[in-house]
């Protein structure tokens, strides 16, 4: 389960609106509890997309934003929990080469599928298992925190 | 000096979010990190011992790319942070 206020909800999904017809990307920071197998979030960070030779259709967050993230949830007392993209005219499924790339088990992937500029459904996928080797995502429900 | 361990590692490192460890050069820092917290190992190095392409290291601020690799000094005071990579797309 991923739990997330509703405003930072919808902050993922106006960021790609706003990079439409390319892809957007964010770090999302929070706390995990690894026995209800919940991450909250409480926190998400944009980030710029360093694909800028095929954005429309790939994310790469640069690592020094990421080793900032990294910083800022240390600050915070929290821990990276996921990262959001966006899927431009394209549903909000993972695809091979986001599976290929991910890498964080554990964590939680976001994605919005972003049509025609608009923000329409919005899925969570776990990348779940123990190592690169017998890893997969599985369908993770979001709750929105009103 | 300090390793910094991302979220998903930390489960092979004794839950730690920073491992304190000796080693003069960064190749003997993770070499200490892995010879304490030996489930670490086959999740930052391939079967013939290279870190695995995902894995970037940063001594302090620097991409130890940019260095000299597993081969850069390291003194006290420093801190190294292992980040693996985000990427993917349609």
């Amino acid at each position: 389960m991923l739990k997330i206020p509703d405003s930072i909800f919808q902050e993922i999904r106006r960021h790609g609106e706003e990079t439409y017809p390319l892809e957007c990307c964010g770090v999302l920071l929070g706390e995990v509890d690894l026995d209800v197998n919940e991450r909250r979030v409480s926190l998400a960070i944009r980030c710029g997309n360093m694909r800028t030779d095929s954005a429309h259709n790939r994310y790469l967050i640069d690592d020094k934003e990421l080793l900032a993230a990294q910083k800022t949830a240390r600050e915070r007392g929290e821990d990276i929990v996921g990262f959001y993209h966006s899927h431009p005219d394209h549903p909000a499924q993972w695809s091979q080469t986001d599976f290929a790339e991910a890498h964080w088990i554990g964590c939680s992937y976001v994605i919005t599928a972003v049509a025609k500029g608009k923000a329409e459904i919005t899925n969570s996928f776990l990348l779940d298992g123990s190592t690169e080797e017998d890893k997969k995502f599985v369908d993770e429900k979001i709750e929105v925190l009103r | 000096m300090k390793i910094h361990i991302p979220t998903p590692l930390r489960q092979y490192a004794g839950k730690n979010s920073t491992v304190e460890v000796k080693g003069g050069t960064v190749a003997e820092a993770l070499a200490n990190l892995t010879a304490q917290y030996g489930d670490l190992r086959r999740h930052l190095y391939t079967d013939d011992g290279k870190l695995r392409a995902f894995v970037n290291v940063y001594l302090n601020d620097e991409d130890i790319r940019y260095l000299q690799k597993e081969n850069t000094p390291t003194k006290e005071g420093d801190s190294l942070s292992i980040v693996p990579s985000i990427a993917g797309g349609l």
